[in-house]
């Protein structure tokens, strides 16, 4: 699915709106440890998190995110949104808890990032 | 014997949170135009990230310094801090010594240094006799981690 199809799933608002959402994503990842995120996910992983600051989208970056989806309605700042998309990371934002937008992208086949999900040039199947 | 294509020097600031990330957000940009495969590049760019945010806050500091040759990429992240008293336990994920202010932000979960030896092929740490820490991150071209 797309990161447009991603967003009506969840009820997210499209805060990065210039950046193109077309592209597949077919894992994702919940987390507010970057560390966590830097050692676990995959290139163009979308990433799920409850907190939202300069450091979350240096992480995007330096992994290959695909994009951030903010959860339960945080603020997100303009300041930040701009290095988003100079850094060309999508930004969504749900009202929705961490859970039920984990739960409802499950539900229509979003992959975790384990090991028993096999990628190849970025297109993720189970094993 | 090698010859270096590529060196360039990186400085991080101490609890400069709204900088940190610069440097190795500018160092996987620089091997992105060389034209390395991505998979090297993001391998590249997580050490540089984890070494960078030690340096901001553990380290009071210091440079990053990015050197390409033939056969390997090498990062050295050079800090102004303590040092690490107890290597082995700053190898062992979850050990940390950071505060609640650093947690918050995302980081300080202990996974810094494991996650950069999940990157690269060769991990060296050296604590100065006059304090400071030098870590050196080699990730070898042509092979895969």
């Amino acid at each position: 699915m797309n990161l447009y199809e991603v967003a009506s799933k969840v009820d997210a608002r499209i805060l990065t709106p210039t950046l193109d959402l077309s592209r597949e994503v077919y894992c994702a990842y919940g987390a507010d440890l970057l560390s966590d995120v830097l050692a676990f996910t995959r290139p163009h992983t979308l990433l799920l998190t409850g907190l939202f600051n300069l450091q979350v989208v240096r992480t995007a970056e330096v992994a290959e995110l695909a994009g951030i989806i903010v959860v339960r309605g945080k603020t997100v700042d303009q300041s930040l949104l701009d290095l988003a998309c100079a850094s060309r990371i999508p930004i969504l934002q749900t009202k929705l808890t961490m859970f039920e937008s984990c739960g409802r992208l499950y539900q229509v086949g979003m992959l975790p990032c384990s090991k028993d999900v096999e990628c190849v040039n970025n297109v993720c199947h189970p094993m | 014997m090698s010859a270096t294509l590529c060196k360039k020097e990186f400085y991080v600031q101490k609890f400069d949170f709204q900088h940190a990330g610069k440097a190795a957000s500018d160092v996987r940009k620089l091997l992105m135009d060389y034209g390395y495969e991505q998979q090297l590049v993001r391998r590249v760019a997580i050490a540089a990230y984890e070494a960078e945010m030690n340096m901001v806050i553990h380290g009071q500091g210091g440079t990053l310094a990015l050197e390409i040759d033939f056969e390997y990429i090498q990062l050295v992240a050079e800090d102004n801090g303590p040092g690490i008293p107890n290597l082995q336990l700053a190898m062992q994920e979850g050990y940390s010594t950071a505060g609640d202010e650093i947690r918050e932000i995302g980081f300080g979960a202990g996974m810094g240094l494991p996650n950069i030896n999940r990157c690269v092929d060769f991990l060296g740490i050296q604590n100065k006799p006059q304090g400071g820490t030098i870590v050196t991150m080699q990730v070898s071209l042509g092979a895969e981690k």
